[in-house]
């Protein structure tokens, strides 16, 4: 039976591995650059699932085509993350920068219950989704399965263009640069002339975008309900740990261990697929108690 | 009479770095042991190895007798090894005299989970280390409140606490203003003739070392290159142009 | 001081419960909550914030809740030890590799395991009536068994009386030598095991004695509730918790229970005036307390009074 399910778990964890993974890679970016770990990501990715949904909902009965909903879906993301991740750096992130990381934490963890009582009071309690996306895109057969283009193409493209450029934006430009030198050390990059400041804030937009975007392509295949958005930052936080905090490779890793495992468990063990993910952390963080691809830090006096 | 630490062929390097090599070492009971040398030269990382927070790559480190030299630091504290820190470590949200009290418990057995504290350890002694170090009157004052000269003493009372055998000071005058120093190493050292503790410590100042030290230590890129009495080393040529750069 | 403010406000409570009885349910809630939070509060005390804790009341909830159905005749008070007894030797297992970890790992490791039972409990319907929970039928007290209004009004005194003994031996083992010690892992933990302490027993006492504590609050609520669900050990339970003991100020065991006081206040309010958002209050008051008062608030005015 395992092989059997194999293909279809596979497709399935793979798509949902991604968008964990986009979801994942900002608030590790975040907390790489930052030292913050922003409870309120989960938040982001439900705005970007109600958001996108919405949108699409009145975007689709207007036009046959199937692209056009699907650009929108980025777009609604920028626009959304721009918006809520500048304004909640602006406000609260940037008056907190001196604070105890659990103090920081408990800060984002405010926000978060804050968000979630205007994501109630904008969209209610009914589910929200954008299946549109999905059935206009069509189906790909493979083998003897089919399989929507959705899932099979454009989750995982994005999902590599997202890791691919922000890579790229990391290793070869001078913003991304100075994020870098940023989060090895801060009052020395300071000291160099970079402004912390502004760093913060595009490494705090860049972050919320990818939360957002994480939601806005989960749309069209899930639901989006109340306390997604809680469902959501508990399981990227255990990419994240699993991966090692700061990671990004490593989440990329992590996302696709726990997603496809969390995928078979659902075909082949229900009821402990919730508990899959937060096992494999628990796992993982026996053996290496900083997450997998962490470099040691010496202890010194 | 044993020495009370012996290393034999102690070695360790780093990336192509010999931090210590081949050590063959031993301090008395009795002894006021000052090392010198510039930095880097391989001080500290050796007092690391004979604390247990670093393993030697080959060798082996005797205290009293035992063999330590896999031991993890906490194990070697309570065979009656203290140390104390260039940069004080104190228990910055307690007062003097509870940082005193911590450290005179010892040991987790001997932690209670209802009586105070206060009363679990022997009072006359907390209070006779304190008065020691010249801290009776800050005993209720928070440690982090102190200024620098009193954190080092206070550093070197929680050390004391613990009845060690020896104790191993990091620096012990750095940071303290210059017209303080002596005064600071003279408290120092009487504290621990009275409790009969062996010292071991890292200084840079000459005149310091000159005073109070039994015997002095030159280290070079890791190796001890003289050791005798503070006379005999401190007027060598070659210390004087290879340490002190004089 | 301590002890005329409390004895009053005891007395003002049962008061309240004798001639209002519809405020039992709603008070003991409250203890219950101002309960966990000083569990949680002997963690912080070493510097550790779990965003888990929750689950070692749920672990006791479910206890009385099987053994209650399973044995209908076993008195509350020994419902409520029990209940105890199971979250402590969980917490003593768990504590095994759980104190290990520090900062933001130990907050979250916690909350990863409280997940995993929230999860379990949720899915397994036949043995645990998954998200519906379980009913517990009323149990006799102390050999009596009584109507609801005198059952109720009893466990109203047992859980005043749970309440001060228990703040009363936290605040005890704040000033003993485990106490001093996990104070210290908080400050200079390295110094600490230079000194020949092992950080690891005195945090895993530490959290034992956190989840007894946590442990009795939820064995309370199971029965003030009658019911248990997995909600009890969800982590947006434990970040209550959490928020109470921050809004309290974890410096002195009185610090939980004004804590709760203000976080019951705050959402009595705004569920009376603005139904909807009192989660978006509840954030917006924890984000300006912490801003306002980085050591709590109660621990301010316990500055400023000399508790």
């Amino acid at each position: 039976m395992f092989f059997d399910i194999l293909p279809l778990a596979l497709v399935d964890g793979i798509a949902y591995a991604c968008l964990l993974f986009l979801v994942s890679m900002g608030l590790t970016l975040i907390f790489g650059v930052m030292g913050i770990l922003n409870v309120a990501h989960g938040a982001f990715y439900a705005f970007g699932g109600y958001s996108a949904a919405s949108f699409i909902m009145m975007l689709a009965p207007t036009t046959e085509s199937a692209w056009i909903p699907l650009v929108s879906l980025f777009l609604v993301a920028i626009v959304v993350g721009t918006l809520l991740g500048g304004l909640m750096e602006l406000v609260l992130i940037r008056r907190a920068q001196a604070y105890d990381p659990i103090l920081k934490l408990l800060l984002t963890f405010g926000a978060l219950l804050m968000l979630e009582d205007v994501q109630r009071f904008i969209w209610g309690a009914q589910p929200y989704s954008a299946s549109e996306v999905v059935g206009r895109l069509g189906n790909i057969e493979l083998g003897n399965i089919t399989y929507t283009t959705y899932q099979l193409v454009v989750v995982p493209a994005t999902a590599l263009v997202a890791y691919i450029g922000l890579e790229y934006f990391l290793r070869y430009t001078n913003l991304g640069k100075q994020m870098v030198a940023v989060t090895h050390n801060r009052e020395v990059a300071t000291s160099l002339g970079i402004n912390a400041g502004k760093i913060g804030l595009i490494t705090f937009i860049i972050g919320a975008i990818l939360g957002v975007l994480g939601g806005a392509l989960a749309s069209p295949t899930t639901s989006l309900v109340p306390g997604a958005g809680a469902d959501m930052i508990v399981l990227s936080f255990a990419v994240v740990a699993t991966a090692g905090l700061g990671q990004i490779t490593g989440a990329l890793i992590a996302a696709l261990m726990i997603g496809i495992l969390r995928s078979i468990a659902v075909y082949m063990a229900p009821e402990v697929e919730v508990a899959v993910p937060y096992i494999i952390m628990g796992l993982v963080l026996l053996v290496r108690p900083h997450g997998l691809f962490t470099v040691a830090q010496a202890r010194t006096i | 009479m044993q020495p009370l630490i012996k290393t034999t062929g102690v070695q360790l390097s780093f990336g192509g770095v010999i931090a210590a090599d081949n050590i063959d070492f031993e301090l008395h009971s009795g002894e006021r042991l000052a090392v010198i040398g510039q930095n880097g030269a391989g001080k500290t990382t050796f007092i690391n190895i004979c604390t247990g927070y670093l393993k030697p790559q080959a060798g082996k480190i005797y205290f009293d007798g035992t063999d330590i030299t896999s031991m993890t630091p906490r194990k070697i504290v309570r065979l009656g090894m203290g140390r104390s820190f260039q940069l004080p470590q104190l228990f910055t949200e307690h007062t003097v005299r509870e940082c005193i009290q911590i450290a005179a418990a010892r040991q987790n057995a001997r932690l209670t989970a209802f009586k105070p504290l206060a009363a679990t350890v022997d009072t006359r002694e907390v209070e006779s280390t304190l008065e020691l170090v010249g801290l009776r009157e800050d005993g209720d004052a928070l440690s982090s409140d102190l200024p620098e000269g009193k954190r080092k003493l206070l550093d070197v009372a929680m050390a004391l606490a613990l009845r060690p055998k020896l104790i191993i000071m990091d620096e012990p005058t750095s940071g303290v203003a210059s017209e303080d120093k002596h005064g600071l190493m003279q408290t120092v050292m009487n504290a621990l003739d009275e409790r009969k503790v062996t010292s071991w410590f890292v200084e840079h100042d000459v005149d310091i070392v000159a005073q109070y030290a039994t015997r002095v230590a030159a280290w070079i890129n890791g190796a001890i290159v003289a050791d005798g009495s503070p006379d005999e080393v401190l007027n060598d040529p070659r210390i004087k142009s290879e340490v002190l750069g004089n | 001081m301590m002890y005329a403010i409390s004895a009053i406000g005891a007395a003002l409570i049962l008061a309240a419960g004798h001639f209002l009885p519809w405020t039992i349910t709603p008070i003991i809630i409250g203890l219950t909550y101002a309960i966990a939070a000083l569990g949680v509060s002997v963690m912080m005390r070493a510097g550790q914030v779990s965003f888990g804790h929750a689950m070692y009341a749920c672990i006791s909830a479910y206890t009385v809740a099987f053994i209650a159905r399973a044995y209908p005749g076993t008195d509350a008070i020994t419902l409520i030890l029990a209940g105890v007894l199971v979250s402590v030797l969980a917490s003593a297992i768990i504590g095994v590799f759980m104190v290990r970890y520090r900062g933001i790992f130990f907050g979250m490791l916690n909350l990863a395991l409280s997940m995993v039972l929230f999860a379990l409990l949720s899915k397994l319907y036949h043995i645990t009536g998954g998200t519906d929970g379980l009913r517990i039928p009323r149990p006799p007290f102390l050999g009596m068994t009584l109507e609801r209004e005198s059952f109720e009004f009893l466990l109203l005194g047992l859980a005043l009386v749970i309440s001060f003994g228990l703040a009363w031996w936290v605040q005890r083992y704040f000033r003993s030598g485990n106490g001093a010690a996990l104070a210290a892992i908080k400050t200079n933990e390295t110094r600490l095991e230079y000194l020949g302490f092992s950080a690891y027993v005195v945090m895993w006492r530490g959290y034992l004695l956190s989840a007894t504590v946590v442990g009795f609050s939820g064995s309370l609520l199971a029965l003030i509730q009658g019911l248990v669900t997995p909600e009890l050990g969800l982590w947006l339970r434990s970040g209550e918790y959490v928020f109470i003991a921050i809004l309290g100020g974890a410096g002195h065991a009185v610090g939980a229970f004004l804590g709760a006081l203000v976080f019951e206040a705050v959402k009595l309010t705004s569920s009376a005036y603005f139904p909807h958002l009192w989660q978006f209050i509840l954030g917006f008051t924890l984000i300006i307390v912490i801003f306002l008062f980085p050591k709590g608030f109660v621990g301010q005015l316990s500055k400023r009074m000399k508790l």
